[in-house]
């Protein structure tokens, strides 16, 4: 008998729940449920999704570590994929709603504001661990350098934490992105304390 | 006993028979509301009806030049469930659920400052001031939404002449209730409460300045600022205050809510203006609420939300990207 977190069915249980939130999305645009401004909802909700699965897979390695599973190291790839797939939605739904897919404005968008550039510098940054994201990849870029590349998530966190900041600025409303920021700064920090407590322990 | 005689002439009937005065109170006030309709209906084709949830309250198709535009009408529904009221909380679904609490009668204005004959006017008396117009509007959200809406009332500037401004108020001021016990927004500290909106004296006499008491011919809804607010049509919405309690007249500008809170993203003028972006998005474009579907280009914003003819003489020789 296979561990219970090898076995395949909890994979595709979990791709089934990290796709859930986008299938109910597209079937509320398509039903026209999604309120006064469909827009709206679809761009909000796929960045808000972006952020939630960002804690989702910065939290599994501290997971692994505490509940003593190694296993959980399997559903870091599926997580991380999450994470690009929802930011890739989330600029589609800007570029294709907001934008009309106009590329010039788009681009003139990007380099005229601040709140913009920073989304799509983290975007950048998921896709090109999205690209490296399969076990060739790993191979061919070597350990030591993917490794180092996919630590780029760390500045993916502060990067799409201060794009929500600033998307929330207009209306004052900080709540939600203190939520955020306190996951995101508790997920950091332990693994700098730990970093920190390694460092030590060697010297 | 068709002919009544000195037997009969003085007869009273049983008390159960004579109807009661609600009975027929009521049928006048029905004769009334059919009447109105029909006038309405026969004014022009205008006159939006609403679902009936809220009074009544007719008006008669405005004459003010540019009040009453022919773009189709946002939907009942979308204009009352979406809507930013942050005394009821952030998220514009919230005004609709919540606003229930909000106490709309008694309810008074009180207008002071340099004014000849200031004072406070009850809602019975501000309802009976002037005729109630009926005026079509378009309304341009600042995030770069927009709606056509109905509204019911008439030009504010039919109260100001009756304080009588003197010769040095050159602004108006106007505040919002705060009362935390009905506003669980206010409870909150996401602007410094009561929400505060100013007009230059000029805009504030503007015809199509409105103070509105209703609309689509009903009593407005409580997420949509009753039991009055202001409607400033060639401006971001945000500057048409809600539920309005206090109107100050002043000889120095004042400093409206979202200008201190945000004061290089909101200006005091916030006209509509497709050339001047807010910092974090254009405002070239906007998306009309209810008409546009999902995967439709945004339509062009129009120089003062289209009110160009109508106001844009009151703007002649200022720079409209400083004074934004």
């Amino acid at each position: 008998m296979r561990h219970w977190l090898a076995q395949r069915w909890l994979w595709w249980a979990l791709l089934g729940l990290l796709a859930w939130p986008a299938l109910s999305l597209l079937q509320g645009a398509l039903a026209n449920t999604l309120g006064a401004n469909p827009a709206e909802v679809l761009i909000r909700s796929t960045g808000d999704w972006t952020l939630r699965a960002l804690c989702l897979v910065l939290a599994v390695t501290p997971a692994r570590i505490w509940l003593g599973q190694p296993l959980l190291a399997r559903y870091r790839r599926l997580l991380g994929l999450t994470v690009f797939v929802y930011a890739f939605l989330h600029l589609l739904c800007y570029a294709w709603l907001d934008m009309g897919l106009d590329l010039a404005d788009i681009g003139r968008d990007i380099a005229k504001r601040n709140f913009i550039l920073v989304g799509f510098a983290a975007f950048v940054l998921l896709l090109a661990m999205a690209l490296t994201s399969f076990n060739r990849a790993i191979r061919a870029l070597g350990a030591r350098r993917w490794q180092a590349l996919h630590r780029s998530v760390y500045a993916v966190a502060g990067l799409g934490l201060l794009h929500f900041f600033w998307m929330r600025s207009g209306k004052q409303d900080f709540a939600e992105v203190a939520v955020y920021a306190a996951l995101l700064a508790a997920l950091l920090g332990w693994r700098l304390w730990r970093a920190l407590r390694q460092r030590m322990g060697r010297a | 006993m068709l002919i009544r005689t000195h037997d009969n002439g003085f007869i009273h009937p049983n008390a159960s028979e004579i109807t009661p005065p609600a009975v027929w109170q009521q049928r006048r006030q029905w004769l009334r509301a059919v009447g109105a309709t029909g006038l309405m209906a026969s004014g022009l084709a205008a006159a939006a009806t609403g679902p009936g949830q809220n009074r009544p309250l007719p008006g008669v198709p405005s004459k003010v030049p540019g009040a009453m535009v022919m773009d189709k009408l946002t939907g009942y529904d979308d204009v009352t469930s979406y809507n930013n009221f942050y005394e009821f909380g952030t998220d514009k679904a919230d005004p609709k659920q919540r606003a229930h609490t909000l106490r709309t009668e008694p309810w008074s204005v009180v207008v002071e400052g340099l004014a000849g004959k200031p004072g406070r006017f009850g809602l019975e008396d501000l309802l009976r001031l002037a005729p109630m117009e009926e005026r079509i509007y378009r309304l341009r959200c600042v995030e770069g939404w927009s709606m056509v809406i109905p509204w019911v009332g008439y030009s504010l500037s039919e109260l100001l002449r009756r304080v009588q401004p003197q010769g040095s108020a050159k602004f108006v001021a106007f505040d919002t209730l705060a009362d935390p016990q009905q506003m669980p927004g206010v409870r909150g500290g996401i602007l410094d409460w009561p929400y505060v909106e100013g007009l230059r004296m000029d805009e504030a006499m503007h015809p199509l300045t409105m103070l509105a008491f209703g609309l689509y011919g009903e009593v407005m809804p409580k997420q949509n600022g009753a039991p009055l607010r202001l409607v400033v049509p060639w401006k971001y919405g945000f500057k048409s205050i809600k539920s309005v309690v206090r109107i100050r007249l002043l000889d120095k500008q004042p400093v409206s809510s979202w200008e201190k809170a945000a004061p290089q993203e909101y200006g005091f003028y916030s006209n509509v203006n497709p050339k001047v972006d807010h910092p974090r998005w254009s405002q070239a474009t906007e998306r009309r609420i209810g008409e546009d579907g999902v995967f439709t280009r945004k339509r062009p914003t129009l120089m003062f939300n289209g009110y160009e003819a109508q106001v844009g003489s009151l703007y002649a020789g200022m720079d409209l990207r400083r004074n934004f």
